[in-house]
Order: structure tokens, then sequence, then C-alpha cells
């Protein structure tokens, strides 16, 4: 990553393009074996093992992790935050280009990609939670690719289409919180049915709940993380009123993060009150439970309430790392950790290589995009020609 | 007999998609009435 | 074609229309629903299972399933313990049953065909029914192959054909449907030698079941497994030892899987309703904060401004009228000065006409002079007095 600015700047052989390179050779050779072998041939998922890591990290993690689209544009333009408009462009992009990729990844797990619209145009199953997941995220996806366009309209110099899309911004925002809320929640519900499978710490009726909030720390702390690599690796992308802004944008959401992740905290208190879990929490998973909460949970959240009190920016970036991983710890612990907790050891999952290995491939695809659109588009700094109107 | 709802899983089948279509009704409905409702703001 | 058909009723579907057309729901959403009347099911006593395995044999027969690894016949597979897999619709399990004595216990596993599926629920194209004679069918031309399914399972039956790499399907045991359908046996029933399968009207297999409690309680466990569990199977079990011996799980619960999610899903519209109407709110009062700002600074800048020049104006006014009051002192000092002058000049005039005069009438009028000389005199002791 380091080498970004060389790798724009002339040279292809860079450190980072050739591991880059290598992952996305290994990762279309897995292609193949995939589409040809089927899934058996490249994964550890089993009859007791539906879902793997291609659900638990790349649809899970992928989704909570870019939820900084809906939080930031609710900010700015809900909530009237004007001081976070720079932070808007970045973050709705990153979203953007998560959920594509979450899609992109579900056409590997699933046995027949091309029937993924069947739920809509078929014969939909509306007693599904999976249902109501697949209708938000494909009209989120729609409604993040209207949101970006203007970024890319601005780049292709069609200024008549881009004043049409500004102008559905707060219609765009709202409609995207609205989903959100909706596929965000219902990701944490698709487990609710279950109850047999997933351990008592981690199940709850208040899984829909846990996982809405625990998106909203995920899109503030993944804002400031993106925020903090960006500034490292296209700090000659910027203009000024992002760089002007973006110490406040950090300390900003850094606050609200700290603020959220207590109220997290609380309702997953009030988690092990309602469903009577007390006694769990002196077992073995009791242990990797607490390790979450107090690790993951009370940790960052302290720790961000320091970085905001004390105005420390570098605290509250280097906070946001550690609350991204706890999402991910958590996303993991529900899907593949604590979710048949009840079998013996050998019938539990285990990724194959290849299922690592098609994960990395899809996060790399996903940074070389993000390269190439603030490498060549208005995301870090706002077009000349279109500096006036926001 | 025929022609009833005897299990859950079918009354909810029939609600939910009923419910689906209020859903999509509301959300054209939502911006249109906010129109309607502040047109004649200045 | 058949995929237009289902087209059209998914879209129908889709549109509410066809269920509400095709099935009514009569009560409120309280209602307790009782499944399909006279719906069939099987009670399996596993108390009479000898683990001869002819029920598997006839269940690959029966679905044309690839013949297996071993032979039916051979026993030895039973050392391990088994779970359904895609040929394998069925599987007959041993268990050393510790609570007597170690005894061999051996158990029929397959679909338990709930009343209220868990697939069914979860399924988002809708690959599964419960069909009106108790079978969960599984409808392969609209599996997406996302496994929900599988995860949903409490039993953990459905099976997925991980080696397919374009066709796979989620396979399960059927019930036997289209044979049921045309008034025959499940192969697995038809082929059971000693009569552990039952085949019969779910009710009146309960009462079967209960019976035979009744007649040897001292054998049989008093519980009818699938009874209650995850609101009821059409799959029955009855047995002689604990069923948590035999690898079946007595910590389901009864509530029926779409019950489970009904809270979640009853959010949903409930979020789609409330959620644009709190934002919009947020919005429109974040909005009106702005423009009070906005408007506030605005009255500000505008009394700021009056201020001054109200201030400017007084100073004007001020500077006006004094230059008014000395032009007016001014133009009374030229008037004064004027007059004074204009006076003096007068008086000098007089003066000197009356020097004339004196001269003129010095000789001939010299008692007047003495006469005006006095008066001088007159006036000057007046004074000094």
């Amino acid at each position: 990553m380091s080498d970004t600015k060389t790798a724009t700047g002339g040279t292809l052989l860079t450190p980072f393009n050739m591991v880059a390179g290598l992952i996305l050779l290994v990762g279309s050779v897995i292609t193949v074996l995939r589409f040809t072998g089927g899934l058996g041939a490249v994964s550890n998922l089993s009859d007791y093992n539906p879902w793997g890591l291609w659900i638990g990290f790349d649809l899970l993690v992928g989704v909570a992790l870019a939820a900084g689209g809906f939080v930031t544009s609710a900010a700015c333009y809900i909530f009237g935050l004007k001081r976070y408009h720079s932070a808007v462009r970045p973050a709705i992009l990153t979203a953007f280009l998560g959920y594509a990729l979450v899609v992109f990844a579900l056409h590997y797990d699933v046995g027949r990609p091309w029937r993924l619209p069947y739920p809509f145009i078929v014969q939909p199953g509306t007693t599904s939670l999976l249902f109501e997941v697949g209708a938000c995220v494909a009209l989120y996806l729609t409604v993040l690719f209207i949101e970006y366009t203007p970024a890319a309209l601005e780049w292709l110099g069609l200024k008549r289409a881009r004043s049409i899309v500004v102008k559905l911004t707060l219609l765009l925002t709202i409609f995207g919180v609205v989903l959100s809320t909706l596929h965000q929640s219902s990701l944490g519900a698709l487990y609710l049915i279950a109850p047999s499978k997933l351990h008592p710490l981690w199940y709850s009726g208040y899984l829909p709940v846990y996982f809405f909030i625990s998106a909203i720390i995920a899109g503030l702390s993944m804002v400031i993380f993106e925020g903090s690599l960006a500034h490292k690796h296209f700090h000659d992308k910027m203009d000024e009123t992002h760089l002007a802004e973006a110490d406040g944008v950090t300390l900003g959401f850094g606050k609200a993060a700290a603020f959220v992740l207590f109220g997290y905290f609380v309702i997953k208190v009030i988690g092990l009150a309602v469903d009577n879990n007390w006694h769990y929490l002196t077992t073995g998973w009791g242990v990797w439970y607490l390790f979450e909460i107090v690790g993951f949970v009370l940790l960052p959240c302290y720790l961000y309430a320091i970085g905001a009190r004390d105005k420390n920016v570098k605290l509250i970036r280097r906070t946001s790392g550690l609350a991204v991983l706890g999402i991910v710890l958590n996303r993991l612990n529900i899907s593949l950790i604590a979710f048949n907790y009840h079998l013996p050891s050998s019938e539990r999952y285990v990724p194959h290589w290849m299922e690592i290995g098609i994960t990395l491939f899809v996060v790399t695809i996903g940074v070389l995009v993000y390269r190439f659109i603030v490498t060549h588009m208005p995301i870090l700094y706002e077009h000349p020609d279109f500096k006036e109107d926001h | 007999m025929e022609g009833q709802i005897v299990t859950l899983q079918d009354f909810m089948y029939s609600t939910k998609s009923i419910t689906y279509l209020v859903i999509v009704a509301a959300l054209i409905l939502f911006p249109i009435f906010w129109r309607f409702l502040t047109s004649r703001d200045e | 074609m058949a995929i237009t058909r289902r087209k059209f009723l998914g879209w129908m579907g889709a549109a509410g229309v066809g269920v509400t057309v095709g099935k009514t729901a009569q009560a409120a959403s309280n209602k307790h629903f009782t499944g399909h009347p006279d719906s069939m099911g099987v009670l399996h006593d596993i108390a009479r299972c000898v683990g001869c395995r002819s029920c598997e044999a006839a269940c690959n027969t029966v679905n044309q399933l690839p013949p297996p690894e071993a032979s039916f016949k051979d026993l030895t597979v039973l050392d391990r313990k088994r779970r359904t897999t895609p040929p394998e619709y069925t599987v007959v399990n041993r268990y050393d049953a510790t609570s007597a004595g170690s005894k061999q216990i051996y158990r029929k596993n397959q679909c338990n065909h709930c009343l209220e599926p868990a697939c069914a629920s979860a399924c988002f194209v809708k690959a599964f029914t419960k069909s009106a004679e108790g079978a969960v069918i599984y409808d392969e031309t609209v599996c997406v192959g996302c496994r929900y399914c599988m995860v949903a399972c409490p039993f953990e039956i459905p099976t997925y054909e991980y080696d397919k790499a374009l066709t796979p399907r989620v396979t399960k045991c059927t019930m036997c449907h289209p044979l049921v359908q045309e008034g025959k046996l499940p192969g697995c029933v038809e082929a059971c030698p000693t009569e552990a399968l039952s085949f019969g009207k779910r009710d009146d297999l309960l009462k079967i079941a209960r019976e035979r409690i009744r007649k040897d309680p001292d054998n049989y466990i008093d519980h009818i497994y699938g009874e209650q569990e995850m609101g009821g199977t059409s799959w029955l079990y009855i047995s002689n030892v604990p069923f948590k011996e035999l690898g079946m799980r007595e910590d389901l619960g009864i509530t029926p899987a779409p019950a489970l999610t009904a809270g979640a899903l009853g959010a949903v519209p409930i979020v789609v309703g409330l959620w644009p109407v709190l934002l919009t709110g947020i919005y429109a009062i974040s909005q009106r904060k702005d423009k009070v700002a906005e408007e506030e600074q605005a009255l500000a800048v505008a009394a700021a401004q009056q201020a001054t020049q109200e201030k400017a104006a007084a100073e004007l006014k001020k500077t006006l009228e004094m230059k008014e009051k000395e032009k007016e002192t001014a133009i009374n000092m030229a008037v004064k000065k004027a007059l004074d002058e204009a006076a003096k000049a007068q008086e000098e005039a007089a003066q000197a006409e009356e020097a004339a005069q004196a001269q003129e009438a010095a000789a001939p009028a010299g008692e007047a002079a003495p006469e005006a000389q006095d008066d001088k005199d007159q006036k000057q002791t007046e004074e000094d007095s």
C-alpha cells in the first residue's frame, strides 16, 4: 500500500502490485475450480456447516463494514451536520464497493448464481428473512450506485445528468437509511430461526437490534479507519476542505462511536438479563463472550471516549481499527464460531485455504477499484467545476 | 376445507406477501405526500 | 413452458393475489393453526427397530438413488454415526443406551416433515411446501442453492450436492410423496420387517403411540417425540430409552419455526412506515434550525446595520444642525453688523447734518448752544450719582 503513489506515477512492478497480482491470479484459478468442480472442490462446507467464511466474512462483515455510507450521509444530509460533507463521498464510495463485492462474492457461494433474481421475479419467499435481506441489498446497491454517480458524472463532465441526481440526494439518503436499517438488522434476524444451533450467549431475540446498532458502530469506525488509511496513501488527492474537515470528522465520529458502543454494551447486558444467561459466563464460552464484550466493546468505547475528550485524533484512529476488528469477531462468532457449538469438533467448520483465497481475491479487487476511483474521480476533493453547489 | 389456510407458515406467507405490497406502496406514497404537504411553502 | 406458468404464479404470489384468491385466512393472526387435517405421518417405534437397514435399501430403490459404497446388507457401517447425505435420504444409526445398561438401540433418521417446516419458512424462493398429505416437498427448479434451509433445520436433515458445479440440489426425504398420492406406502415403511414403522393419519398414529405406551409403561418412555417438538412433526417416535441417548435433541422447544422469525418480520413494515416520518422530521427540524439561525443572523446583521445607519444619520443631522446654527448665527451677525453699520451711518449722517445746521445757525441762534450745553452737564451729573 505504501507504494501507491509511485504505482500511480509510473512503474507497475511495486511490491503491492505484485502481491495484488498474485492474489488475482490465484483467485482466478480458484474461480475456475469453483465453477467446474463445485463448492466441494474449493471449500470445507458440509451438510452440518452450510455457511462458511463466504457468508460469515464476505456477507456479514462486508455489509456491516459498508454501513459507513448510510451513517455518514444521514449525519450530513438528514441531521444537518454539514461539517461532515467532505466525508460523505469517500463513505458512499466505500459502501458502494462493499455492497457490490458482497453481491459478487455471493455468486461463488450460492449453488446457481444466475438464479439470484428468482426470489423477486419467479417466486418470492416472503416468510424468509433472507428474502428481506436480498430485496434490501439489491435496492440499496442501486441507491448507492445512484448516490455515487455524481462523482463519475463530474469526471465524465456530464453536468445535466449530475444536477438531476444531486436533486435526489435527500430522497436517496432517507431511502438508504430505511433499507440499511432493514437489512442490517435482518442479517442478525437470519439466525433467529436456529435457536438450537447458536450458543445462547449469542442467540437472542434482540439479534436484529444488536446487528443494527453494531452496524452503526462499524460504519462510524470504518469511516475513521478508512480516512486514516486514505490520508496515508492518497494525501495528494485531498483538497483543502477535505484536509481541514478531516480531524473534525475523526473527532466527531469517534465521540459518536464511543456513545453508541456504550449503548450497545447496555443492550448486550440487557440481553443477558432477559434470557437469564448469566450462568454461561463462567463456562469456556462465557470467557470467549467476555473477551468479545470487554476487549472489543468496552475497550474501544473507553479509548474512543478518551480520544474524544483529549481531542486525540491519533488515538481515535487507532481505536477505530480495534472497533472494526470487534465487528469482524462478532460476526464470525455468530456465523461460525458459536454457531454449531453443539457439534463434536470433528464436525466443526474450519475454512479451506481456497475459501480464504477467494475472500482475499474479493478484498483485493475492492482495494484496486477504490484506488482507481480515488485517483481518477473527484472523491477526496471537489471538482473545480462543481465547487459551489452542494 | 380445501382453500383455507391451516398452517402458520401459509398464513404468514399470505400476510407477508400483502405486507410487502403495502410497503412498496408506502415507499412510493411518502415522497408524493411530502411534496403535497410542502409545495406551498415559500 | 412450466417456468412461464410459475413465473405468472410467482408474480401473482408477489401481488398477494394467488394466495388470497386460492386460500382464505379466515381468522385473525392470533389464531391457532392446527395443520392440514387428516394429513399422513409415520410412527417410528424405536423399541422395535433391529437395525437391518432394509428401509435404507428400499429408500435407495424407490427414489432411484445412486448405488451405495457398501451393500445395505453390510451392518458394519453401523459402527460409526452417519447422517443424511445426498444419496442417502435416510440412515439407521446404532446407539449404546447408557441408562439401559449399554443396550444397543437402533434409530432411523430422515426428514421429520414438520407441521410448520423451518426450511419452508427460511426459503426465499418458496422452494419448500408442506403438502396436504403431510410431506414437505422440495422444488429444485427454483432453488438458488443458498442453503439457508440447512441452517434453519433443527434436525440437520437437508443435504446439499457440494460436488455438482452448476446444478447442485438440496436433497431430503420426500415421505415418498408420489407413492402416497397413489395410495401406496412409503418405501421404508413397506420394507420394514418388524413393524417399527407405521404409516397412517397422524392423529391415528398419535392414538396408537399413546396406546402402546399405556399398555407397556415399564418399557416405553412416556413421551411421543414429534408430537410437540418444533410445533410438531409428521414423523413421530416412541422409545424404550431416553431420546437424548439416541442423538435426538430434547431442547428444541415447541415453538414452530415460523413463530421464531415472526417478530423480526413484523418489525420490517413498521420500520418502513415510521422511519421516513422520523427521518424527514429530523431533516425538517435541522433545516428549520438552520433557517432560523440564518434568519436570526440576518436579523442581527440588519439590526446592527440599522443601528450604525441611525447613528450616522443622527450625527449627520447633528452636524447639519450645527452648520445651520452657525450659518444662522453668521447671518444674524452679518445682519446685525449691517444694521449697526447702517445705524452708525445714519447717526453719522445725522450728526453731520446737525453740525452743518449748527454751523448755519451759529450766528443767528447763539442761545441754543448754551441750552445744549446744559443738557450735557445734567446728563453727566445723573450718571455720576
